[in-house]
């Protein structure tokens, strides 16, 4: 008996790669959101899983806030050509160019609402019927009660009063005109499962995941990279430590720690031993409110 | 290691939310900034600056405002044993359907009884939903046990009358547990006040409750998803079928049929990322290859040729009713069976079911929200299936309104 079971990390791979399957097969123009962060790296892996050896037979696409790393850019553009994926990357300063939007102010003025606004433009421009995200039900409560299969109305909102009852693994993916559905293959996976798959799958990261110097500033308690994107304060000091990432978000949103976990044994080590949850930790655009995450997503969010 | 996914029902106050706050906060699942965030709501509700736990799983402002749980939420906690998928459910009658959503998929239920009240209506409906779906395995928490002084006899009792629901839902598997969310008797770590009970903890029980066993490896049932095509030089004739392994193990060179066409084929390989398996079993997500040149498309069944499942477009079922809109006899819905979606028509009504004493009732009333009824559908094209009973990943569909695009039953075939 014992030779017909799943390890966990099977059994939640064969549900993704269900999933994605199901989105390939019920929608005429799905699309994969890629942020360039392991969330959605893991994605684009199960999406080669799943079709292959055919190609993943829907757009990457990337909506850039201008204010990303680097690192995550080039490794963007790499994995697009190694799985010969159409890239597609829309910016969200023409957004804010073309739609005369207020760029938000302060010290760490994050375009993460502005996103939005790009996202929907962008699903409107391909007519995009459903958008493939790398959200997770253990990083947030708002997203601890959202379906795999999201029904966004066409002004891109969750109702979550309103979800479709999702029953056994039969996906309803039947929209009108106009709505779209978000799809969530990760849902039941948690940060360290991802990070376990990752290694067991041998899957390439960017490099910013890992230990590496870097110059930052210490502001209430967490580590944010100097950049052009944040503003400097006189009280401000540079320091130069060694820190990875834990998620790769904004550069202006997104919170460095402290760590010499050069490979991913010891980063899985660490976050194993951790006592912070990884938005908690990484994330400075949670905190504004306890219901942040719901009020983003009922406006059009991931 | 692997995963075990259940649910959790109540009637409201049983201490759903507490029982789950207090599985993640024991098994330490709750991070530091997380409890901090705990505290601070804590505060907010009340002031004898306790934890209230509940607060963790209450994810929508509207949920924490009025202290209630209106959606399925998920939480995931895991031991060096197991990895736990735990479907919070709401309690109340009108969110019923977000039970249902969120039973679907559990292998094990947990119903909590307050020590103080016994069974309820609510522990009899639950009960029923767990019966209608086969739920493998039936925990009955008696929780709230501090309140009755830690009585062996008010435990005793409350075995003896739910023992009687068990019998009469046909549930096999129950065990019982007395514990206290709120105070953490018999959750994680073993209670103090109650040396009577000699059973193991809750957690203990969860980690060691056996679910390989609930795989079917015999009956070979396979639907294509989605047929990969590459045609590209290299793979000019490839033509894989992607999908999930419902149940059986398939292999090289298995002789099988394909319905509902019943053309018959030989399986020349099995693959996952292009790489070839030496077999496959439920619930693996593969490619399956074909010896012949057949025209095959999403929805159609790879099976043994032997086993043959049922193959009808008259179909006898039992329909939960998940709609605000009541069954509207005479109007098409879809019918959509995993991958394989057909037209149907419900046709016959024959009874309803009453969801608190599993009693017959006969159909003079519109079939409303919540409501479960034996009815007899004809679809526009055969349906490839076996009873619920039989299989629950080739037993079950749901009724999608044609109009509003809403999933507005779930179906189980008998």
């Amino acid at each position: 008996m014992s030779e017909y079971k799943l390890d966990y990390l099977q059994e939640l791979e064969a549900e993704s790669i269900y999933i994605m399957r199901e989105v390939a097969a019920q929608f005429e123009k799905p699309a994969l959101l890629f942020s360039g962060g392991k969330d959605s790296i893991t994605l684009v892996h199960l999406a080669k899983k799943a079709f292959a050896p055919g190609r993943i037979p829907f757009p990457l696409v990337h909506i850039d806030t201008g204010h990303n790393f680097p690192e995550a850019l080039e490794f963007r553009d790499q994995l697009a050509k190694e799985v010969a994926a159409t890239l597609i990357v829309r910016n969200v300063e023409d957004t804010i160019r073309e739609r005369k939007l207020t760029e938000p102010k302060g010290k760490f003025a994050s375009r993460n609402w502005l996103q939005t606004y790009t996202l929907l433009d962008t699903i409107e421009e391909f007519s995009f019927d459903a958008c493939i995200g790398g959200a997770r039900r253990d990083e947030e409560k708002a997203r601890a009660k959202e379906r795999i299969f999201s029904v966004r109305d066409e002004f891109g909102q969750w109702n979550p009063k309103l979800q479709r009852p999702e029953l056994w693994n039969i996906f309803n993916g039947r929209i009108h005109k106009g709505e779209n559905v978000r799809v969530f293959p990760i849902s039941n996976w948690t940060e360290l499962d991802v990070w376990n798959y990752i290694r067991e799958e041998q899957i390439d990261l960017p490099s910013i995941y890992f230990s590496h110097e870097r110059d930052l500033i210490e502001h209430e308690g967490q580590l944010i990279a100097s950049s052009s994107f944040i503003r400097l304060d006189p009280e401000d000091v540079v320091i130069r430590e060694k820190v990875r990432y834990r998620t790769v978000g904004d550069m202006t949103c997104t919170a460095a720690v402290r760590s010499t976990a050069d490979n991913i044994n010891d980063v899985i080590n660490e976050i194993k031993a951790t006592r912070i949850s990884e938005r908690g930790e990484t994330r400075i655009d949670d905190k504004v409110t306890e219901a942040a995450m719901e009020d983003r997503k009922k406006n059009g969010y991931f | 290691m692997n995963i075990l996914r259940f649910i959790t029902a109540g009637s409201v106050d049983d201490g759903k939310s507490t029982l789950i706050g207090r599985l993640l906060y024991d098994s330490k699942s709750i991070l530091a900034d997380q409890l901090e965030q705990l505290e601070k709501s804590s505060a907010k509700k009340n002031d004898k600056g306790e934890i209230d736990l509940a607060l963790l799983t209450d994810g929508l402002r509207a949920e924490r405002e009025q202290g209630i749980t209106i959606d399925v939420a998920y939480r995931y906690f895991t031991t060096p044993v197991r990895k736990f998928i735990i479907a919070d459910a709401p309690g109340h009658v009108q969110y019923t359907r977000n039970m249902i959503t969120g039973a679907s998929n559990a292998e094990l239920i947990i119903i909590l009884i307050d020590a103080r009240q016994g069974v309820v209506e609510q522990t009899r409906r639950h009960s029923i939903i767990a019966s209608l779906l086969k739920i493998p395995h039936v925990v009955v928490a008696i929780n709230k046990m501090d309140l009755v002084d830690f009585s062996q006899d008010v435990f005793n009792n409350i075995i003896i009358d739910y023992s009687k629901v068990a019998a009469q839902l046909g549930l096999k598997d129950v065990k019982f547990f007395p514990i206290s969310a709120l105070q953490g008797d018999n959750i994680v770590e073993r209670s103090e006040h109650m040396s009577w009970y000699e059973g193991p903890t809750l957690l203990q029980f969860l980690e060691e409750v056996p679910v390989e066993n609930d795989i079917n490896l015999n009956d070979q049932r396979f639907q294509v998803q989605y047929v990969i095509r590459p045609q590209t030089e290299d793979l000019h004739d490839y033509r894989g079928y992607a999908g999930k392994v419902q149940s059986g193990i398939f292999k090289k060179g298995d002789k099988i049929k394909i319905l509902p066409a019943g053309i018959e084929s030989t399986i020349e390989s099995v693959e996952i990322g292009g790489k070839e398996l030496s077999e496959a079993f439920a619930p693996q997500s593969v490619v399956i290859r074909l010896t012949d040149d057949i025209d095959i498309s999403r929805g159609d069944a790879i099976v043994g040729r032997d086993q043959g499942p049922e193959l009808k477009s008259e179909l006898d079922v039992v329909l939960c009713w998940l709609d605000e809109k009541p069954l509207q006899p005479g109007n098409k819905y879809y019918l959509q069976h995993n991958a394989r979606t057909v037209r149907t028509v419900v046709r016959n009504l024959e009874h309803k079911i009453d969801v608190n004493t599993l009693q017959p009732l006969e159909v003079s009333t519109p079939v409303t929200l919540n409501e479960v009824v034996r009815a007899k559908l004809k679809t526009a094209a055969p349906v490839v299936y076996d009873s619920y009973e039989n299989s629950q990943t080739n037993g079950a569909a749901i009724l999608i309104d044609e109009t509003s695009n809403s999933t507005v039953a779930a179906v189980l075939f008998q």
